[in-house]
């Protein structure tokens, strides 16, 4: 019984102290969130505007937006490699998702948004055979191949857009239905809370349950033994920039949808670094070959809050900045001093 | 008194013994042979007397006076200079710059480019290598560079100079330079501590000869008994007979055909071989003969220029590792920590990493019968590991060739390459994994077993190959089998004789 705790308790190490650092910094902002006026310090707790249903709705969403693309990304990282042009392909595929539906450039026709998304998840699998084939196949360094994508897809987006914003109330066809699938709610929660929890299914499934999670992780372990073991490791690492550009389109249509208007200077700018700091807070080594899905999401979630923390209680939002880099910068130095083995020491000295 | 006296040397890392109250003595002006197995622990007591690792008992005597060695830099202001078994020189530095790196002569805090030349050139002359101190290492030759590594050794003013395998990657004539030189040094007064796997090098040279065995002194020889056997029966403690199974003569069936085949490091070496059903071909030759990019071609993990390889009769392209595997081609690497597992993952995963399709279903692994599987080859092959969840990594040489053994048993292999299966490994793993080699004779699998260790070779082989520049130099049967063959098909005959 003993071994089979301390044995769950060193495997879930960094998601338990992740899921930690989560309930205190939520516990901290219901605290000075609390509704002074309540009668009662419980009652006060939970009218706080924390745990006011506008909040949750709205964290929750941002969750869902977020943690879709993070778990892109923190394939990627398991892979060994990385992705930086998430954030300018969120601006393009919104600049193009909304093209499609308005027809307002020249090149792009007019189309109804059901088959306008699934052009765009097309494209996006084409930008991310196209990444999978660089570094793969050719050979290119991913940080210098995304790289290059963090430029170019803004700008991209931007000259086809003569850099303003672009929205899609004028859209060509009916777009009730497109509304109602991703800004609406089912059963009370956001859609892409759902889409959320949908989309961190299918990765549990593929990392941790498949034989494409298995490759994935020994490839990014040690790339050389994979491949003397018969595995096809192009195809699995390309797999994993496919995989991470598909999500970011998913991600981008709720976020186009979300701010109405797509700016494509500023839309999703640096969004690749917080799914980036998400996945390593979350356990995901820059090395490669090691990360969960759990990991992943508990890392996204503890950045939103912290964010909504700073939100809420009125710090300066410049702060906020430096709160989440001593977060992030903290996580990781746990984990590289192996500070739960100290408690795992103790527990093993008293029993 | 002798000029060094290690006495009672023990240490333990963990809970592993590597070495067991060593004694160890050399006098001035004389070659030690230090002879024992891989893990025998020779390794482990330079490296203390190198000042890289601290004794956990025992003490070291110099000059009869005790003193401790807490890092390399104290071991060379006690005259204490180790060459070390691989090359450590700066490719895109030269020759003086690399003799006294970190010792540096300078002027007003910039190099003295000059004092750097005029300090390094008698050191070269002394080990007869007339060539310019500011030369390119990277222009060097192997046996070149070796050189490079003893004038730099000799540099600090050693007293002892101790060598571990300073023959490894040297040629026959390259070998022997260096031999001539050991011997001047010695007549210098120096004490040398020669380490070598070759043992006709030890009996050239050395004195008197010490041997381990599992971290303890195994005995020793004087000038007058060192000879072959003598060697092997002290560092195996027992006839050479006794350590490699008995096989039966091949079956007349030809498993594996390869026929003209070259390799990228070779792309005009034309090798050519055939092995039967249950035939153990062993593969000499020389480093750089291109053995492991033999091997590696013929799994297809590496591309191939040309060639034809058959497999009972199906030729199969060349380049192509699914292929290779789905026929039943196979490859245990040199390299077992960096291509033959996935250290960080367990045992279980790294026995089906290669099988997956077998521990699936719709894509989903099977976990029970991947445990089940990982629990089956520990049973087997004995592996030592407290479950199939142990990470690999955690595991001892041995036990980790048992694993990666494993791996491809479990895919029922129909030719099996070898690449240096025991390096690195202890005598008690050694026997298993030859024992589960010769097993597999027994199913009728073909053997291709690429081995540096000439007992090895001549121990399990039914017939010989040798391999140099990339082809086939030669095949010896049974009955021609010898050290001293074995290296004259290695050797170019014009450059064996040249010198």
């Amino acid at each position: 019984m003993e071994s089979k705790l301390s044995h769950y308790l060193n495997r879930y190490r960094k998601e338990g102290c992740l899921a930690l650092v989560l309930l205190f910094v939520a516990f901290w902002t219901i605290l000075f969130s609390r509704n002074t006026e309540a009668s009662g310090f419980l009652q006060s707790l939970i009218e706080s505007r924390f745990l006011s249903l506008r909040n949750l709705e709205n964290l929750s969403r941002q969750v869902g937006m977020y943690g879709i693309f993070s778990l892109g990304m923190g394939l990627v990282i398991i892979s060994g490699g990385i992705d930086l042009s998430v954030g300018s392909l969120m601006a393009l595929f919104g600049t193009v998702f909304f093209f499609l539906l308005t027809g307002s450039h020249a090149w792009i026709p007019g189309i109804p948004w059901v088959p306008a998304i699934i052009v765009l998840l097309a494209f996006s699998a084409i930008v991310g055979v196209f990444h999978g084939w660089l570094i793969a196949r050719i050979r290119m360094p991913a940080f210098v191949v995304t790289l290059c994508g963090l430029l170019g897809y803004r700008g991209l987006a931007q000259t086809m857009t003569h850099d303003t914003a672009i929205g899609y109330y004028d859209a060509k066809f009916g777009i009730v239905g497109l509304e109602k699938l991703l800004t609406g709610e089912i059963l009370g929660l956001p859609a892409a809370f759902i889409a959320f929890l949908f989309v961190s299914a299918v990765v549990y499934y593929l990392l941790h349950l498949s034989v494409f999670g298995r490759y994935l992780l020994a490839l990014g372990r040690n790339e050389q033994a994979a491949s003397y073991s018969g595995i096809n490791t192009r195809v699995i690492m390309g797999l994993a920039y496919v995989i991470c550009s598909i999500l970011a389109a998913i991600s981008a249509l709720f976020f186009a949808l979300y701010t109405a208007d797509v700016v494509p200077s500023i839309h999703g700018n640096f969004y690749e670094l917080y799914a980036i700091a998400g996945a390593v807070l979350g356990g995901c080594s820059l090395r490669g070959g090691e990360g969960t899905v759990i990991g992943i999401i508990l890392g996204t979630t503890v950045l939103l809050v912290l964010q909504n923390m700073v939100n809420l209680l009125g710090y300066d939002s410049s702060f906020s900045k430096v709160i989440t880099a001593l977060v992030i910068l903290g996580g990781v130095l746990v984990d590289r001093f192996e500070i739960w083995k100290l408690v795992t020491r103790t527990r093993s000295n008293t029993a | 008194m002798p000029l060094l006296h290690l006495k009672k040397i023990s240490k333990s890392f963990g809970p592993v013994q590597a070495l067991d109250q060593v004694e160890l003595e050399v006098e001035k002006g004389e070659v030690l042979g230090l002879i024992g197995e891989n893990g025998a622990g020779k390794s482990t007591l330079m490296n203390i007397l190198g000042g890289m690792f601290a004794p956990s008992a025992g003490q070291i005597l110099l000059d009869g006076s005790s003193v401790s060695i807490h890092d390399a830099k104290a071991a060379e202001r006690l005259g204490i200079s180790f060459v070390h078994q691989e090359l450590n020189l700066l490719d895109n530095i030269d020759i003086a710059g690399n003799i006294f790196l970190g010792r540096e002569p300078t002027r007003l805090g910039c190099i003295d480019q000059k004092r750097l030349h005029d300090l390094s050139r008698p050191l070269l002359e002394n080990l007869g290598l007339s060539i310019d101190p500011f030369t390119s290492v990277a222009l060097l030759t192997n046996g070149q560079k070796q050189l490079v590594e003893i004038a730099k050794a000799l540099s600090i003013d050693a007293k002892i100079l101790i060598l571990d395998e300073p023959t490894s990657s040297l040629t026959l004539q390259e070998t022997d330079t260096l031999l001539k030189l050991v011997k001047k040094l010695r007549q210098q007064g120096m004490a040398i501590i020669f380490i070598s796997h070759r043992l006709a090098e030890i009996e050239a040279i050395a004195d008197r000869v010490i041997a381990l065995r599992d971290g303890k002194n195994a005995g020793w020889l004087g000038h007058d008994e060192i000879n072959r056997n003598a060697m092997i029966s002290i560092m195996i403690g027992r006839e050479l007979d006794e350590v490699y199974p008995k096989t039966k003569p091949p079956v007349e069936d030809v498993v594996l055909s390869v026929r003209d085949f070259s390799t990228r490091r070779w792309p005009n070496g034309r090798a050519t071989f055939e092995i039967k059903s249950g035939e153990i071909l062993g593969m000499a030759g020389l480093v750089g003969a291109g053995r492991s990019e033999l091997a590696q071609g013929l799994f297809g993990v590496d591309d191939s220029p040309a060639g034809l390889v058959e497999i009972e009769s199906q030729s199969i392209p060349r380049g192509d590792v699914g292929r290779c595997i789905a026929n039943g081609v196979f490859l245990a690497p040199e390299d077992r920590k960096s291509s033959g597992l996935v250290l960080e993952m367990t045992i279980r995963e790294n026995m089906t990493l290669n099988s997956m399709k077998r521990f699936t279903r719709y894509l989903r692994i099977d976990f029970a019968s991947e445990r089940e599987n990982a629990e089956v080859w520990l049973r087997e092959f004995g592996i030592k590991a407290p479950s199939s969840e142990q990470v690999v990594g955690n595991l001892s040489g041995g036990n980790q060739q048992k694993v990666v053994l494993a791996k491809w048993m479990t895919l029922k292999p129909k030719v099996m390459i070898f690449d240096e299966p025991t390096r690195g490994i202890d005598m008690g793993a050694r026997e298993e994994i030859y024992k589960a080699i010769a097993k597999l004779t027994e199913s009728g699998c073909a053997i291709l077993m690429i081995s540096s260790d000439m007992e090895e070779l001549l121990g399990m082989s039914h017939r010989i190959a040798v391999m140099r520049e990339g082809g086939i130099a030669g095949i010896l049967d049974k009955e021609a089998f010898s050290e001293e063959a074995i290296m004259q098909l290695a050797v170019r005959e014009d450059l064996a004789t040249s010198s």
